[in-house]
């Protein structure tokens, strides 16, 4: 690519189909063609963007260039002894996933779906079933390469460059572009989980088992029936599991431990009406209870009906129809217990249906921008349209920021500027690292502009 | 940027002293919108509706002067809003005249003014704005027209041409800008309670300009081509376009 190449203007929005807003999408098939988009930036900047799983517009730039990083997944180094691997950040897991494990290795963090290149991971800083127990992808990246507009491409790793590093991981893609991602592996015997699975009547059951015993699992995950109230405000379905080991293997699987298959079910149609409402959310909520065993020890299962239920069906994302919906996540330190219990008090009066809705517990986190801190974190889908859910979620977001907690920016589409600097108390750090490594602001986003993750003091000045 | 939800931070109102436009800024204002530029002729006479915007949580109202017939500032004033403000999310083109149809029927030049007002100064203003939308890639461009463009009629055709004119140009604009991140929504009020229909007895269906304005903010959304205010117009005017002419022109409208 030259400094002349052109891209193709496309509308872009995130996985939550909300918001879209036109870019030039250009292909990067290498370093060159990084380094040429940004020193051939225009007005409107450029932004790295990987797979689009991100709900929100963290991905998406309007009106100014956006380099599709997909091309770059090339893995440069496999080091199958140590479980070292080197690759492209626009590596993706979906397609690491069969070589990593038939050499007896797995991704260290992985979120709800394996369709996210690595770059993306990282610049999300993204956590998965684990976090109380291993943290986010940042916490197993051993470096990375970073091109910034002011100093060019360097390999960045905690320890030559903690602000950097800290500020890249979760920095949402606005400290530089990352191009390549050296991974610190987990160590797996077989390509099964043992999953136990039990229900909680309650949130307050739900926050004891999970208190009491989620420190003997590596993976602990509840979906919670943000419909139910009353009584049963917060009755849940917790699953918790460990990488199987091979002696627990039933012994016909025994000789071939590491098979990996999947099991995909047909593309959601481009055009199918909502089917996602009040009415199906409760039906659905009602039944994934019922069927949830009340209690199950030991359950053998595949990775990824585990890891990925969401996979299966392509473009379920096109379930809540044309006007999509809004992911919102939100966490809440250890000891606001009250304030999570009055947040589900009031999802589950207001209405607005949430057909997966997810609780686990974090431990710490460290990028600057990163989501995850010691608590409690609630996640859910909710279809857009629905009277007084902007109300409901500025609602929530004012008792999240009160109690010391924040949403997740990864899946944000809505958050007010407010309360940023409230929920990140980093802000200034990140932005200090950010000024250093793009002065000129090249690197932008709509996330970015909606939020004024940068642009407070330019403003400031104005004003 | 406009959110998850549908709702915008920024908006640029022309004719930001009408009550439809000034009704649509207090909304948007309590839907979150954070800066509010109101664009009138006289903008030091909205003080007080500035002040009124801030109390209900703007963060920045901006007075600015423009003058829809003065057709050689368009250009530059467009320039310069878009300079100071950003991006704008939305631009709502409110302002218009009504002119007397009794009077444009037989003096040719109040009849012009009529249609240099609506439709000249629209189009020259409307052309800049979507040249900057288009650069920024998104927001939403909202243009009043009127349920008085749908079929001439014998008591306001001089007006309702020049909505007429308004509203074709807007349909093609809109679908010339499929793909550009940039949106048009068309709004068709039918009887608006307004300074400027005062001295008119109201009809049936006659609405107010917070009908109006809550029309405009969801229809902008749900991402609407076409929004009729209020919603049941549609069907009155789709049969009142398909009557018979020797029927139409009995009717004392």
């Amino acid at each position: 690519m030259s400094q002349t190449a052109v891209g193709t203007e496309r509308l872009l929005t995130g996985w939550g189909r909300t918001a879209p807003t036109r870019a030039e999408v250009l292909p990067a098939t290498g370093v060159a063609d990084v380094e040429a988009a940004l020193a051939s930036a225009g007005p409107r900047g450029v932004l790295a963007r990987g797979l689009g799983r991100s709900y929100g517009d963290v991905a998406q730039n309007a009106g100014g260039r956006v380099l599709d990083l997909t091309p770059m997944d090339g893995v440069r180094a496999f080091d199958a002894g140590r479980g070292l691997l080197i690759a492209g950040a626009g590596a993706t897991l979906d397609r690491l996933l069969p070589g990593l494990l038939a050499a007896g290795w797995f991704p260290p963090v992985t979120p709800g779906t394996r369709f996210v290149t690595l770059g993306g991971v990282l610049a999300n800083d993204v956590h998965g079933k684990n976090h109380h127990a291993d943290g986010s992808i940042a916490d197993h990246v051993v470096s990375f390469e970073l091109l910034s507009p002011a100093e060019g491409s360097r390999t960045i790793a905690p320890a030559s460059d903690a602000e950097t590093f800290w500020a890249t991981a979760g920095g949402l893609g606005l400290t530089g572009v990352m191009t390549e991602v050296t991974l610190k592996l987990l160590r797996v015997e077989t390509s099964r989980v043992v999953v136990d699975t039990e229900r909680a009547g309650d949130i307050d059951d739900l926050m004891a088992r999970m208190e009491d015993g989620d420190h003997r699992y590596r993976y602990s995950v509840a979906w919670i029936d943000c419909l139910a109230s009353g009584g049963s405000l917060g009755r849940s379905v917790l699953t918790r599991a460990d990488h199987a080991a091979l002696e627990i293997l039933p012994q016909k699987d025994r000789d071939r431990p590491l098979d990996y298959h999947l099991r995909s079910l047909p593309e959601v149609p481009a055009a199918v009406p909502r089917l996602v409402g009040r009415a199906t959310a409760r039906a659905f909520n009602e039944l994934w209870f019922r069927k949830a065993p009340r209690e199950e020890r030991g359950r053998i299962m595949p990775l990824a009906p585990f890891f990925y239920p969401l996979d299966a069906p392509g473009g379920w994302n096109r379930l809540y129809g044309r006007r999509g919906f809004v992911q919102h996540q939100l966490v809440l330190p250890f000891g606001e217990e009250t304030v999570l219990r009055r947040a589900l008090e009031l999802l589950s009066g207001s209405g607005s249906a949430s057909f997966l809705a997810v609780v686990k517990r974090f431990g710490p986190g460290h990028g600057f921008l990163s989501f995850p801190m010691p608590g409690w974190t609630l996640a859910l889908d909710l279809p857009t349209g629905g009277r007084g859910l902007g109300r409901l979620l500025d609602t929530l977001d004012h008792m999240v920021a009160g109690a010391g907690g924040r949403v997740y920016l990864a899946k944000d589409s809505r958050l007010s500027p407010d309360l940023l600097g409230a929920m990140y108390p980093e802000l200034d750090r990140w932005r200090e690292v950010r000024e250093r490594l793009d002065p000129d602001h090249v690197l932008r986003s709509d996330l970015d502009r909606r939020l004024g993750l940068t642009d407070s003091k330019r403003k400031a000045v104005v004003a | 940027m406009k959110d998850g939800l549908g709702s915008v931070q920024s908006a640029l109102v022309l004719g930001g002293g009408s009550d439809i436009g000034l009704a649509t800024a207090r909304t948007l204002v309590a839907e979150r919108a954070r800066t509010i530029v109101l664009a009138a002729r006289k903008p030091d006479a909205l003080v007080n509706e500035a002040e009124d915007l801030r109390r209900r949580g703007a963060r920045e109202v901006d007075l600015v002067e423009f003058d829809a017939d003065a057709l050689e500032t368009h250009a530059a004033f467009v320039e310069d809003v878009f300079e100071r403000h950003g991006d704008i999310d939305l631009v709502l083109v409110a302002f218009g005249v009504l002119g007397d149809q009794a009077v444009a029927e037989r003096d040719p030049h109040a009849a012009l003014r009529v249609l240099h007002t609506n439709l000249l100064g629209a189009v020259s203003a409307i052309i800049p704005v979507v040249e900057r939308l288009r650069a920024q890639g998104h927001g939403d461009l909202v243009v009043l027209s009127s349920v008085a463009g749908e079929r001439g009629r014998r008591s306001n055709f001089v007006y309702g041409s020049s909505k007429a004119g308004l509203d074709v140009f807007c349909q093609g604009l809109g679908d010339s800008l499929a793909g550009s991140g940039v949106h048009v929504t068309i709004v068709r009020p039918g009887f608006v309670h307004t300074k400027m229909t005062r001295p008119i007895a109201p009809p049936p269906l006659a609405t107010t300009p917070q009908a109006v304005a809550r029309a405009i903010v969801e229809g902008v959304r749900s991402g609407a081509d076409i929004v009729w205010v209020p919603a049941p117009m549609r069907f009155v005017m789709s049969g009142l376009r398909h009557l018979p002419r020797a029927i139409f022109r009995k009717l004392e409208i």
